[in-house]
């Protein structure tokens, strides 16, 4: 019984976990080789190693100011996403939900919301800090705005694709407005609904990144832009794997979330 | 047991206007005895199911009007619970959540918390699901969905069952087994049952009068059949029943002989 479970989890590390491993391995080699020369202009991940050594250890310090530790920096980050993404999704389903289920709000909205999707991220960013005059409203609309779109999108198509047959049920039972909306369309239209989701916070994380590095203040996108400007080209380098890793693990959490809610039935 | 508990008065139905108008069925009219088991057969495209949409009430007839107990039918409603072809369960509850969506809904206020789980318990302990109550329906075999869906429909204790070709998705041996728990359903619970099916075995098996459809455009009640045999019935004993072959004859010669499809 041990035996077997330690031979799959060998197993599994062998066909999972080494390959991606041996092929990071691989590219810090080359990446290490290719910035050996004195002459090179970005740092070695050795260099880069023992330059953010400090920065690793300690990633909640305070020296107060923008002088805090990696960690606050991700969380004052992750803050905004949270604040912006959720108001794009209380706005996204309930505009996606009017119109999946109204063919004249679909005719009347769908063009503006075709052209206004298109509009980058940061092109929203003067706009909103002429309309607040704050920088911290503006970055949260900067990332409302951007995630919302999918989040509208997928939502009513999840919506208009509710097979008849569930509406047929929910007729012979009399399932009508509020029932019918949170037992029948909600579930219904879910993984529809999850995937515009998970596209969203996606986006979010790459707006908040650039949206950041203008507004200044904590956060991990002003922390590049800091480092920049500092030349401490390493801290860039650290500063970018965090973002990396940050917006994996927010990608899969939501994609977590909505395998829960669906229960996995997204399949069928 | 009442006399014309189902009556479907004059029924026409006509989908799209002016020259894309397609008339589907008409001047149906069909008189239900309470505890009936009447099946409709007719070739595919004959507007068997709109019949059944209709007395439903997910589709309101063009004219005509359908009578439930003397009173008209106006859209759809638990009394008239439908058990759908494709089982249509919904994937993301359980089986005993499907049910308890249809008992919450139906009875609640009328029985407490705890009488409606026993009800529920019921309903699936009628159609020998009760070994998989916290299975989704995406790990069950379509047979036993469509069992859990027959249970959904009787646990509305509906006026009038209707059954839409209910057996059509499922392989024969499954099948066979089905209509023998419809049948014995049925005889326990004394329901009046309204099947729409293609299956003449099926229709003389469980039907008490099988209800013959003419062939579309303008579909209509070709002819009426009574199948004078006792029920409960056994399939084997079945096979070499004067009557029960007299019955089976007569389906097949209207289908193929007076109402023969010409396949394009």
């Amino acid at each position: 019984m041990n035996e077997s479970l330690m031979s799959r989890a060998l197993n599994y590390s062998k066909y999972h976990a080494l390959p991606p491993l041996l092929m990071l391995l691989f590219f810090l080699l080359l990446w290490e080789g290719l910035t050996a020369g004195a002459s090179a202009t970005l740092p070695a991940p050795s260099q880069v190693l023992s330059e953010t050594w400090e920065l690793i250890i300690d990633p909640f310090y305070d020296n107060g100011g923008t002088d805090v530790g990696m960690g606050w920096q991700i969380l004052a980050s992750l803050e905004r996403v949270a604040y912006g993404f959720a108001l794009a999704v209380i706005f996204g389903v309930s505009l996606g939900v009017l119109i999946g289920q109204s063919t004249l709000a679909m005719r009347a909205l769908d063009p503006i919301f075709q052209v206004l999707r298109t509009v980058p991220p940061l092109a929203w960013l003067p706009l909103s800090l002429a309309g607040f005059q704050d920088s911290q409203p503006s970055a949260l609309f900067v990332i409302f705005i951007t995630a919302i779109w999918p989040i509208i999108i997928n939502t009513s198509v999840g919506i208009r694709n509710i097979p008849e047959d569930y509406r047929n049920v929910a007729r012979v039972l009399n399932l009508r407005g509020v029932e019918y909306f949170s037992k029948i369309m909600l579930p219904a239209a879910a993984p529809y609904i999850f995937s515009g989701l998970r596209i969203g916070v996606g986006l979010s994380w790459l707006a908040i990144v650039a949206a950041e590095m203008l507004i200044g203040g904590v956060g991990i996108g002003f922390f590049i832009w800091d480092a920049w400007n500092s030349s401490k080209i390493s801290e860039i380098v650290l500063a970018l794997v965090y973002v990396g890793v940050i917006g994996f693990i927010l990608d899969r959490s939501v994609a977590w979330v909505g395998n829960r809610i669906t229960r996995g039935t997204s399949a069928s | 047991m009442k006399e014309k508990f189902l009556q479907i008065e004059q029924v026409d139905m006509i989908f799209g206007q002016g020259a894309k108008a397609a008339h589907v069925l008409d001047q149906i009219n069909l008189t239900v005895n309470q505890g009936e088991f009447i099946s409709i057969i007719g070739h595919s495209g004959c507007g068997k199911s709109t019949i059944l949409n209709v007395v439903a009430g997910l589709l309101d007839a063009s004219s005509g009007f359908v009578l439930l107990d003397d009173k008209e039918i106006k859209g759809p409603g638990p009394e008239r619970s439908v058990v759908f072809q494709n089982h249509s369960l919904l994937p993301w509850l359980t089986v005993y959540e499907n049910v308890a969506l249809a008992v919450n809904k139906a009875f609640k206020g009328k029985m407490s918390a705890q009488q409606r789980h026993d009800w529920i318990l019921r309903s699936l302990d009628m159609v020998h699901m009760s070994h998989a109550l916290d299975r989704l329906p995406s790990q069950i075999s379509g047979g036993m969905k469509q069992r859990v869906g027959i249970a959904r429909a009787l646990s509305l204790e509906p006026k009038v069952l209707l059954l839409d070709e209910p057996f059509g998705a499922l392989d024969a041996l499954t099948r066979a087994h089905l209509q023998d728990e419809v049948m014995r359903i049925q005889g326990e619970l004394n329901s009046t049952v309204m099947m729409i099916t293609h299956d003449v075995d099926e229709a003389v098996l469980l039907s008490d009068r099988i209800v013959m459809m003419t062939n579309g455009p303008k579909a209509t009640i070709g002819e009426i059949l009574s199948v004078n045999l006792p029920k409960p019935r056994n399939r084997i004993e079945m096979a070499d029943n004067p009557e029960y072959n007299r019955c089976r004859q007569a389906v097949l010669s209207f289908l193929y002989e007076k109402q023969a499809k010409v396949e394009l």
